[in-house]
């Protein structure tokens, strides 16, 4: 957090001079590390085992908070006798299809239950058309096409009532499953898997489980770091568990935070920059499987919780895109909508790019010729492209890899030969525009503009507004049906200055929505499904209230209390802390005084508090449903979880995941060693997203022949001097000095072994690539002892390229595209590699060495594919 | 045998503030910077905002192997410098996770390093133009219009902070963003410090703040932490801007008792007055006896 998000810092600091204790978990020791009480290095890849292996302490030492556990979590609900788990099949669930690599999620549902498949239901006959033209398994091919960030405001549909047992002793019941399925997840496991001592483990389990419960929480915090791996959102999900069993969700001081990769990944997941959803985690309709909104709204709409609202939500959005074109009588536009056809995420569209379906791509604030897995693969399929439009500060690899990329260097491609049209236009900087950030607390901050953007560059408000403006000047005339939908678009914004830039507060105000008189709505519970109000982002409602940009709001701490409402906004409804009904115990009191948020007044009849309270204003604790409630009502006093259709926080999660219900300890899809755990070496429906492609290959594992070939351990990260793929940094002087060439951070032990010199050089080699890096040789990295074995790490920040003022190779030139199957995040946090003293060779002798690894590792196209 | 216009041991009060010793008779209080090294988490924005606010060029693209130190050290183009420390040894009760060779010790430590600031500085002593001059804040700033790039000053500070920039012949250094606190606001790098590692404030708070801080260390069983350039009886009259360390100054490339160069001036010239006085005493005496003769 120090390296990459040191500003974020200073709050994990005014903690530590608090007294909190600071545990920094990662394999090598960071600035975060330096400022930390304890570091424990752990092998990379193995971090559910680490996060299992507490589970299983907790669980197995009593150390959960039981009270919340049975009032808050599905703990007690009974599943059904189908279920199977990876306890009775070897490190597989049930309904796993070998051959379309996927899993039929049905069995892992609640006892009497009918679960909304995430994923729905979907015309078969389609699937085999859509799916053989790529020559894919059809149904993978949707399956993948992406449910699992279509619940980021919630749960996914669910409905009947549970069959909960209190005692938590029904041997079907979640609390009984997760603890056989933690289990064998035993301190001296976690040791032989993570190479954590068991001392140190169980250190950290007592640390942990100590700071837990009535009196006290803990947070955890994470980077992208922890989800890109073919297991990611397992990872995340591991810490879920454990933070509900502790009871740290939904109160202050405890939480799961995300710091993500750039200042407002948060808001560009909320009004998304993903092919999947709609504002809001309003999901993208499916080709033919949703013919029209009632039929959309029944497939995806739970009927209990504040999902229940969803058409109400869909509608606004449609209201606000296509205002006076949306009626009722024309669906309200929801014909005009973008259909999905499979997976559209950036790895599929590079594939599209190779086989010449996707022919214009743009970038905007995005290196993906150095930033994203397997770099190569993304510049033959920008090479394959008819034109590409890139914005960016200055003039990125992306932008120029057709006249200076590694290809053009080593001859495999010529400028001249490559048709892709490329236009480069320069972008303006955050201080240049105004605008909102949303950060991990989902916490709008507005930024004003400081200065005029110089040159020619512009913002992308600015870029998009002035496309859409002259594609829709330039169909005016168009009687095309196809045209429709850009032309009845609500395209009126102001515009301010000599440029022309649009008003960004225009556009907040349209995402918060106004009323059929154009009044600022105030909040979500205010929208209708009658065309009578209009919401860009149902969850953003209220960031205008009043006509007033609530985000701009910037009261000094010591000017309000502790909670600071007046600071920003915070979606929904300015609460600060989600779920926060369970901050209070089942009768609306909270847990302790010194942990309290909010609390139901019974004298008043309503919950109140610091924070804004996370539920129906007026429902005492001691309601409970009718039979045959729907919506918001079918939730009961004591279910704070109120997106979820159950109004439980989910320790099993019955639908919405495609690998697994529980998480489960696989190795990475290289790793050097086997998986102690399960016969399943690795996630069995991880994404391959490149199945046989030969700039993909992958290296054997484990106890495969070949494995050895690459023994060691190789993780990309960042470090502070530089941001991401470095189009921000590489070209700025003040920042390109601090770091101004690739290097590689090795312990003196492997130096040792390979012959490695300080601040020499090392060439380092995977199946796909071999690149060259300085050497860093430190004692900030150990070798870890891993199943009787040393293992060696090879740290490689990934943020250079062939341009700017810091240059080096792109650590991407190594990674794969073995993906996380819910999110298609790619797994580059851990790859097996080698490395050897000096440089790499030039032009085709570079493809010539790694060719070489290849046969001595004996790879072939079907090398670490299986299931 | 104390130096005149040098005052040394003395503790500071209206006559050894720099300010009024520098002819200002109405002027704010003495500010400084006050660098707590403990917090310091090296994210080096220090560096960059004293760069940018200044701008200041950049001074080489240069891969070092220290640790993640590639900018060295302070000179005329870097006027806030991050040193990066990698040790075998521990950090109070701090659990590193880093054995080699059954060692467990390991602490990576990190320190702001900039000017002083002194009380008695001696680049300004030196300086024969008046470039360097002491400012109403007690801070020691050099004019870039009026340096004539001499190169007294160079080897006249103990630390080491002033340089000649190539290809330019001027001095340069901290100026404690003296443009800054002119109209009410502190330093580009103090503003830019995540972690209040670098505190800028009146210099008497920050040593009260800073006394109390290493208290709390102390008991916090971090034994190794002391203060730097606090002491007003130290060689240079203390420092305007002074650090809590945590290990010898040495480690972190500062002088262990840095004596402000101009210390021994006055005598020296008190000698050479004394030599000349004698040396045109014996002439005098020779033309003396010569007329006896």
């Amino acid at each position: 957090m120090a390296e990459c998000h040191p500003v974020g810092f200073q709050w994990v600091m005014e903690a530590k001079a608090r007294g909190a204790k600071i545990i920094h978990v990662d394999p090598r020791f960071t600035r975060t590390s330096a400022l930390a009480d304890i570091h424990v290095p752990l092998r990379a890849g193995t971090d559910i085992a680490f996060l299992g292996g507490i589970i299983n302490y907790v669980l197995s030492h009593d150390k959960y908070f039981r009270e919340y556990v049975v009032a808050y979590t599905n703990a007690g609900t009974i599943l059904t006798e189908e279920y199977r788990d990876t306890e009775d099949l070897e490190g597989v669930f049930s309904g796993l299809d070998v051959d379309e690599r996927t899993y039929d999620f049905h069995t892992w549902q609640y006892e009497g239950m009918e679960v909304q498949a995430a994923s729905g239901h979907r015309d078969l006959e389609y699937q085999d058309k859509a799916g053989g033209k790529n020559g894919k398994p059809g149904s993978r091919h949707l399956r993948q096409s992406g449910r699992g960030e279509a619940h980021g405001s919630g749960g996914v549909a669910i409905t009947g009532t549970p069959q909960v047992d209190p005692t938590l002793q029904h041997p079907r019941c979640v609390f009984q499953v997760l603890k056989r399925h933690y289990a064998r997840y035993t301190p001296e496991m976690v040791s032989d898997i993570c190479g954590v001592p068991v001392d140190t483990f169980r250190q950290i389990c007592e640390l942990l489980a100590d700071n837990s419960g009535r009196e006290r929480t803990s947070a955890f915090v994470y980077s992208v770091g922890w989800t890109q791996h073919t297991v990611g959102v397992q990872y995340i999900r591991t810490a879920a568990v454990l933070q509900q069993l502790l009871g740290n969700i939904g109160r202050p001081g405890g939480g799961i935070m995300a710091l993500r990769g750039h200042a407002s990944i948060q808001g560009s997941t909320d009004i998304p920059t993903l092919f999947n959803l709609l504002p809001g985690y309003i999901p993208m309709p499916h080709a033919h499987s949703n013919e029209d909104l009632d039929a959309f709204i029944e497939a995806e709409s739970p009927k209990k919780g504040y999902w229940a609202e969803m058409r109400a939500y869909t509608v606004s959005l449609l209201k606000s895109w296509w205002g006076p074109a949306a009626t009722p009588d024309n669906d309200f536009c929801f014909d005009y909508l973008p259909r999905l056809t499979g997976s559209h995420s950036t790895y599929e569209t590079v594939m599209a790019q190779l086989a010449g379906d996707c022919k214009g791509y743009f970038l905007m604030g995005e290196n993906p010729a150095v930033g994203s897995a397997n770099a190569k693969m993304q510049r033959l399929g920008m090479a394959n492209l008819e034109w590409l439009v890139v914005r960016d500060f200055s003039l990125i690899e992306s932008a120029t890899w057709w006249k200076d990329g590694p290809e053009i260097e080593s001859g495999e491609l010529k400028p001249e030969d490559i048709g892709t049209e490329v236009f480069f236009l320069p972008a303006a900087a955050h201080t240049e525009k105004d605008g909102s950030f949303t950060n991990t607390q989902r916490m709008l901050q507005w930024h004003h503009q400081a200065v005029e953007p110089g040159g020619d560059a512009r913002s992308d408000l600015w870029f998009t507004f002035h496309l859409g403006r002259i594609i829709r000047e330039k169909l005016a005339s168009s009687t095309d049906e196809m045209d429709r939908p850009i032309l009845d678009l609500t395209w009126d914004y102001p515009t301010k200055a000599s440029i022309a830039e649009p008003e960004a507060e225009a556009v907040l105000a349209e995402i918060n929505g106004w009323d059929s008189e154009g009044a600022p709505l105030t909040s979500y519970e205010q929208l209708n499904d009658d065309g009578s109000t209009a919401c860009g982002c149902w969850i953003y409602c209220g960031v205008y209230t009043n006509g007033v940009n609530q985000a701009a709001r910037r009261k000094p701490a010591m000017l309000q209390d502790w909670v600071a409402k007046e600071w920003g906004w915070a979606w929904p409804a300015n609460r600060r802390i989600l779920y926060n009904r369970a901050s209070a115990d089942p009768d609306g009191k909270p847990w302790s005084e010194r942990k309290a948020l909010v609390w139901w007044d019974a004298d008043k009849a309503k919950w109140t508090g610091h924070d804004t309270p996370d539920f129906s204003a007026a429902k005492s604790p001691h309601y409970r449903p009718p039979t045959g409630a729907t919506g918001a009502e079918a939730l009961s006093g004591v279910d704070p979880f109120v997106m979820q259709a159950d109004g439980k926080s989910w320790l099993f999660v019955p639908a919405g995941l495609t690998d697994g219900p529980l998480p489960a300890h696989y190795e990475p899809q290289e790793s050097p060693v086997t998986n102690l755990l399960y016969r399943q070496q690795r996630n069995p429906v991880r994404q391959i997203t490149a199945m046989v492609h030969p700039n993909d290959r992958f290296e054997p594992s484990g106890a495969e022949p070949g494995a050895d070939v690459f023994p060691y351990v190789c993780s990309t990260y960042r470090i502070a001097e530089h941001h991401t793929a470095g189009g921000m940094t590489r070209f700025q002087p003040y920042l390109a000095e601090l770091a101004p060439e690739f290097f590689c951070e090795v312990s003196p032990e492997l130096a040792a072994e390979r012959g490695l010199e300080h601040a020499g050089w090392a060439t380092i080699i995977t199946a796909r690539a071999a690149i060259e890096a300085r050497v860093m040789v430190t004692e900030r990295i150990t070798p870890l002892t891993v199943q009787g074995k040393r293992i060696h790490h090879v740290g490689l920040p990934y943020h250079w390229g062939h341009s700017g003022l810091a240059t080096g190779d792109p650590a991407n030139e190594l990674t794969h595209l073995s993906l996380d199957p819910n999110v298609h995040i790619q797994e580059v946090k851990v790859l097996a590699c080698d490395i050897q003293p000096g440089r790499r060779p030039r032009g085709r002798a570079r493809d010539a060495l790694v060719e070489q690894y290849q046969r001595r590792a004996g790879i072939t196209e079907q090398t670490g594919t299986e299931v | 045998m104390a130096p005149v216009d040098v005052e040394i041991g003395r503790r500071p009060d209206v006559n050894t503030d720099p300010a009024t010793q520098g002819g200002y008779s109405d002027h704010p209080p003495r500010m400084g910077f006050f660098t707590d090294t403990s917090v310091c988490i090296g994210c080096k924005a220090c560096e960059v905002a004293c760069k940018e606010w200044n701008a200041i060029p950049e001074d080489g693209l240069v891969f070092t192997g220290m640790s993640m130190d590639n900018s060295q050290g302070l000179g005329a183009s870097t006027w806030r410098h991050v040193a990066f420390i990698e040790q075998r040894k521990p950090i109070a009760a701090q659990d590193p996770g880093v054995p080699h060779d059954g060692d467990t010790d390991f602490r990576w430590l990190m320190a702001s390093d900039v000017c002083k600031h002194c009380t008695h500085a001696a680049c300004l002593d030196v300086c024969p133009t008046g470039s360097l001059f002491r400012t109403e804040f007690g801070t020691v700033v050099v004019q870039e219009d009026i340096c004539n790039g001499c190169g007294y000053c160079i080897p006249a500070c103990p630390y080491g902070v002033i340089d000649q920039r190539k290809g330019d012949g001027r001095a340069w250094k901290c100026t404690l963003c003296y443009d800054r606190l002119s109209v009410g606001q502190e330093p580009a790098c103090a503003k830019s410090c995540p972690t209040n590692s670098i505190q800028f404030g009146p210099l008497d708070e920050l040593r009260e703040r800073a006394d109390a801080r290493l208290a709390r260390l102390h008991d916090a069983g971090v034994s190794d932490a002391r203060l730097y350039g606090r002491d007003p009886d130290d060689g240079v009259g203390g420092d305007g801007a002074f650090f809590l360390l945590l290990d010898e100054p040495e480690v972190y490339g500062l002088p262990p008792d840095p004596v402000v160069t101009t210390r021994d001036l006055p005598s020296m010239w008190k000698h050479v007055a004394a030599a000349a006085v004698t040396l045109v005493g014996g002439a005098l005496a020779a033309f003396a006896a010569g007329r006896r003769i």
